[in-house]
């Protein structure tokens, strides 16, 4: 039975998932790692997620313009980040009450909207497979790598992107300074509200984004809690990263990997409950994190409110 | 301080707000006035699945007993069971004359209401226990009956000779269904190959998905599932052009092309015999199951499908065996 895993279609079929899999995790958790830089914990990543999802599903529903829908969810994205960013930067008030506030919002909006925008299930035609001329047709890795949707593209291309702004760049450095120490950072003239602005709406973006990826690209529908508390496994990955976007990449795609994989075991006949098979991305997640948590410290002002002392 | 008057002023204004679009699901409570009902469902009265089932059989009530003499309200989304008990409690005491907990996992909350409102009747399902309690009434769907026709129906078109399922949680109707598609599609072609994945949730769309992309990896040519994730999978078996079947509701709305039949819930028959017995005294005790004799489980095909003729009559004999007990689908009962 066990050995029916290693063929290579399975392999393939896994691998392949795994990647699709990751792709909402990805966009979400590499804007969350912006804002944590910063020293902004969001928790309303998974609501943000779903106003993304809903928006962009609706232009495409209405219009059909794929890129379009994309925008709107950017646009609705970075509307839900300066809230966000308001609420914990400009009212000063405790991040982790209102990133829930934020989640809530998002949640029962989307669902609002739905119910009376669009009031049924409906599928619409999402972004397709791209074709590569040559690497899509390579056996294998072209199957595996080369046969997705422009949006899993672009959450991979997101991590070097995300590295490079954060390790590379002035404004990477402000950042990482207004998340580890914001007094000295502000003495040096770097505004801390400024940078935390930023880098909260960027995590709005990212999430509008992912929303989207998934009512327009990986499963073309929109319905109510569509993300189903997929932005709180992002936040768990941003921890499980270490609020490194390489990490981050690691994590989303492990745990992605390991949930194809258990679908995977129970199609093809091996028996593990069921309950048992589903629980293994998170057991897996949850012992990971365990053991890297030990490994790196978290941005030290992460969750602090910045009060300037007049 | 003035910021704490801020917030508070804030609040007043969005609870006045809510409670101003809330209003509409208010009802006076008079003895003459129509028939009242009140739902508490899990999911959303549209997701093609469970809580849209009920909706419609309260529509249909509603519509031939006219709106003067029947009205109901609902609450749908009520996954947190917490919620949904408090929910029961209001309409309980706002003096509705039925109250539907459509979950089974409301019935343990029932069973703390239903003796607090003794001239008010309960039922609850998918479950076949009153607990003796006799304000309460349980209905339940031997949902193995569609599955077993839907499973006929998907054995005879599989080409590949693999078949995929994508369940939600190993428990209730959802799996009575599997079981019965499975024995069906067994009984049609022994050699069969039925692969069955449980996600572990009613509500993930995105596993659903990436679940019926396993199943098609795997070489199935026909899909089915239950519970309202399905959309994603129905998704994918559309893109993919792999024929699908239904169960709780009709879903050919939603892939008209590839939607062969779809097993639907009809509750009309369970709630106009307990709005019967409510009106004659009788406020509960009856447990209730749907079948396809009863006619409270109905197999829809899909009108865009172009099902052929033979399969359909196979269909239609299996429908007819099971209901005249010539056909056993040795699961469940």
């Amino acid at each position: 039975m066990w050995a029916d895993l290693f063929t290579g279609s399975v392999l393939v079929g896994l691998l392949s998932s795994g990647i699709r899999l990751a792709t909402p995790y990805l966009y979400a958790a590499i804007g969350e790692t912006f804002g944590q830089r910063s020293g902004v914990l969001n928790l309303g990543v998974d609501g943000i997620m779903l106003m993304g999802a809903f928006s962009g599903f609706y232009v495409v529903f209405l219009t059909g313009n794929l890129w379009l829908g994309l925008l709107l969810a950017i646009i609705v994205g970075a509307i839900m980040g300066l809230a966000m960013a308001f609420i914990s930067v400009t009212l000063n008030a405790e991040q982790g009450i209102s990133g829930i506030g934020v989640y809530l919002f998002g949640l029962g909006m989307s669902d609002l909207l739905f119910q009376k925008l669009v009031n049924n299930v409906e599928t619409v035609r999402g972004f397709q497979p791209l074709h590569i001329p040559l690497l899509s047709d390579i056996p294998v890795i072209g199957e595996i790598f080369f046969q997705q949707n422009i949006l899993v593209y672009g959450a991979y291309l997101m991590v070097p992107i995300a590295w490079f702004v954060i390790n590379k760049t002035t404004f990477g450095l402000k950042m990482r300074a207004v998340g580890e120490n914001p007094e000295a950072a502000d003495t040096l003239g770097v505004s801390v509200a400024k940078v935390r602005y930023l880098t909260v709406t960027f995590g709005g973006i990212m999430s509008g984004i992912a929303g989207a990826s998934l009512s327009i690209a990986l499963l073309n529908v929109f319905q109510q809690n569509l993300t189903n508390g997929l932005g709180f496994i992002a936040i768990a990955l941003v921890y499980f990263g270490g609020w490194r976007p390489g990490w981050v990449l690691i994590g989303s795609l492990l745990f992605s990997m390991v949930n194809s994989l258990q679908v995977w075991v129970q199609v093809i006949g091996i028996e593990i409950p069921s309950d048992i098979a589903v629980m293994m991305p998170y057991l897996l997640t949850i012992v990971v994190l365990v053991i890297s948590a030990q490994r790196v410290r978290q941005p030290k002002a992460l969750s602090k409110a910045y009060e300037r002392m007049d | 301080m003035k910021r704490v008057l801020k917030l508070f002023v804030l609040v007043m204004l969005a609870s006045l707000l809510l409670s101003a679009c809330g209003g509409a699901q208010e009802a006076q409570t008079t003895s003459d006035g129509p028939f009242k009902v009140a739902v508490v469902m899990p999911s959303a009265v549209n997701d093609l699945a469970f809580s849209q089932s009920m909706f419609e059989a309260l529509t249909q009530i509603k519509n031939e007993m006219g709106a003067e003499n029947f009205d109901f309200v609902y609450s749908d989304n009520m996954f947190v069971v917490d919620d949904a008990a408090a929910a029961i409690r209001d309409y309980a005491s706002q003096g509705y004359n039925l109250i539907i907990a459509h979950g089974s996992q409301y019935g343990a909350s029932l069973k703390e209401i239903a003796p607090d409102f003794p001239k008010t009747s309960f039922a609850w399902g998918t479950a076949g226990d009153t607990f003796d309690i006799p304000n309460i009434f349980a209905y339940e769907a031997y949902s193995q009956e569609g599955g077993y026709v839907n499973g006929v129906m998907a054995a005879a078109l599989s080409q590949s000779g693999t078949i995929g399922v994508v369940g939600p949680i190993e428990v209730g109707d959802a799996k009575l269904y599997v079981d019965g598609f499975i024995a069906g599609a067994k009984a049609t072609k022994p050699d069969i190959t039925v692969n069955v994945n449980y996600i572990g949730s009613f509500s993930d769309v995105a596993l659903a998905s990436e679940a019926a992309q396993t199943h098609a990896g795997a070489g199935a040519d026909v899909l089915t599932g239950s519970a309202q994730m399905v959309v994603g999978a129905i998704g994918v078996a559309e893109e993919r052009g792999i024929l699908w079947f239904g169960t709780q509701a009709d879903q050919s709305s939603l892939a008209p092309s590839i939607v062969v039949a779809s097993q639907v819930y009809d509750w009309t028959v369970v709630v106009d015999d307990m709005i019967a017995l409510i009106k004659e005294g009788t406020l509960g005790g009856k447990a209730y199951v749907v079948t396809l004799e009863n006619e409270g489980l109905l197999i829809v095909f899909n009108d865009g499908y172009d099902l052929s003729a033979d399969v359909k009559t196979l269909a239609e004999n299996t429908i007819a065996g099971l209901k005249d007990g010539s056909i056993k689908t040795g699961v469940g009962e």
